[in-house]
């Protein structure tokens, strides 16, 4: 028998928090939808569609863009989303 | 080694076990306290002290006296402007590319010479795989993850080299970056893997730049101006056409400057039948093929060899990634 070796964690030794997804809604009536382009080339030609059915449903629609499609969007544009929307829509594209 | 990998540490090679010992010996190779933290290390932008990184440094198999190279790569990475984060998300295989300039690069037994892009030197090649399983296991950025990039590159596996600086007349990377030949430093670059690039037959330093030129143009795509860097790594052979010209570096950026203009009327969206390209509104313009600061020059190799290689880089600037250097605290 060898003697057990004992390894040191190489990890950050933290368990991210697990957060569930809000119940869809079961339907659009009145809700307010947020459209996130992430600045993707042709990330609005994609939106636009998207935005056609949403208020075809009977919901509200607001748009919103990253600054960059290479950094994680701004804490104040997630508040604003947060504050303002019922439901979210991240739109990647090219 | 099973269990090691069964708990996801591993980047597809084996590993050093991380016994107590062995990382007690690796904080022997910086002078920082253990629990100093050293970045916010993305995706998960987890507080990293050094002793984590001496953790991951072992496991890479590092020497204790590479620690503190290791330490200034993550400084570098983990910064706002090189945007790890980015780099981890896109799906262009790109990632951090590590050039260190200074003494330390010799004193830690690091190769600048035959296959320095390559393989055989325990310094290059644990170096930049610390820094990558530090991202990997203290932030959380896996491939399959988080990375889910299309191809992905070896530079995602650990890309470290040095500079020959002694073989070369030119001042060093680090120095055109504003810092004294004798500080030791390390510049991040966001890079694909390298391309070779052949020309034997220039025995002038005007047929070489021309060539290098034409090569360079097509760097990720010949319709990218200005939105991409590059880094170009003369090799000594290529070298000796500027020495015998008496180019200095400024001579040579000025005269590659001038060939590296695009008339954009060739690169438009639809011209010769591609899609890709500019916009119409950017038509009947003549651009440079990189923003000012956007090639980065590094003299490397083996002493024979006819070869140069190319870096072509990812998204550059405030938007991107930015080529970033931080010094090297022992």
């Amino acid at each position: 028998m060898t003697e057990p070796v004992t390894v040191l964690d190489p990890t950050a030794e933290a368990i991210p928090a697990q957060r569930s997804l809000n119940p869809r809604p079961a339907n659009l009536d009145g809700l307010t939808v947020g459209l996130l382009d992430i600045s993707k080339p042709r990330g609005d030609v994609f939106l636009d569609r998207i935005e056609e059915g949403l208020t075809a449903q009977g919901a509200k629609v607001r748009r919103y863009a990253k600054p960059t499609f290479t950094k994680p969007a701004p804490v104040d544009l997630r508040h604003e989303i947060a504050t303002h929307c019922d439901a979210v829509i991240e739109a990647l594209a090219d | 080694m099973e269990a090691m990998y069964d708990r996801g540490w591993s980047d597809g090679l084996p590993l050093v076990a991380p016994t107590r010992e062995r990382v007690l010996r690796m904080l022997e190779g910086t002078s920082r306290s253990g629990d100093e933290i050293v970045a916010l290390v993305p995706p998960n932008l987890v507080e990293c002290t050094v002793e984590k990184v001496a953790v991951n440094a072992v496991m890479a198999g590092c020497r204790p006296e590479y620690l503190p190279v290791v330490l200034a790569s993550l400084e570098a990475i983990c910064s706002d402007e090189f945007n790890m984060h980015g780099i981890l998300a896109t799906t262009m295989g790109v990632g951090p590319v590590l050039i260190v300039n200074g003494p330390i690069a010799t004193e830690i037994g690091m190769n600048s010479g035959v296959n320095v892009l390559g393989h055989g030197n325990r310094a290059n090649a644990t170096i930049g795989r610390a820094v990558q399983l530090v991202v990997r296991n203290v932030g959380g950025g896996a491939p399959g993850g988080i990375d889910r990039a299309t191809h992905g590159s070896m530079s995602k596996l650990g890309f470290c080299f040095t500079e020959d600086e002694a073989g070369s007349p030119w001042t060093t990377l680090a120095e055109d970056r504003g810092f004294d030949r004798c500080v030791d430093v390390v510049t991040a670059f966001c890079g694909e893997g390298p391309r070779i690039l052949v020309d034997q037959k220039s025995r002038s330093a005007e047929s070489l730049t021309r060539m290098l030129a034409e090569c360079l143009i097509a760097t990720v795509s010949p319709r990218t101006v200005m939105g991409m860097d590059a880094l170009l790594v003369l090799s000594p052979e290529h070298m000796a056409r500027f020495r015998d010209a008496g180019w200095d570096r400024a001579r040579f950026m000025n005269e590659l400057g001038k060939l590296l203009m695009v008339e954009t009327d060739t690169i438009l969206a639809g011209a010769g039948g591609i899609d890709e390209g500019l916009p119409e509104g950017l038509g009947g313009l003549t651009l440079p093929k990189f923003r000012p600061g956007g090639l980065l020059v590094v003299h490397a190799g083996g002493p024979a060899g006819l070869f140069s290689a190319i870096i072509g880089g990812w998204v550059n600037g405030p938007t991107g990634s930015e080529p970033t250097s931080r010094e090297i605290i022992r």
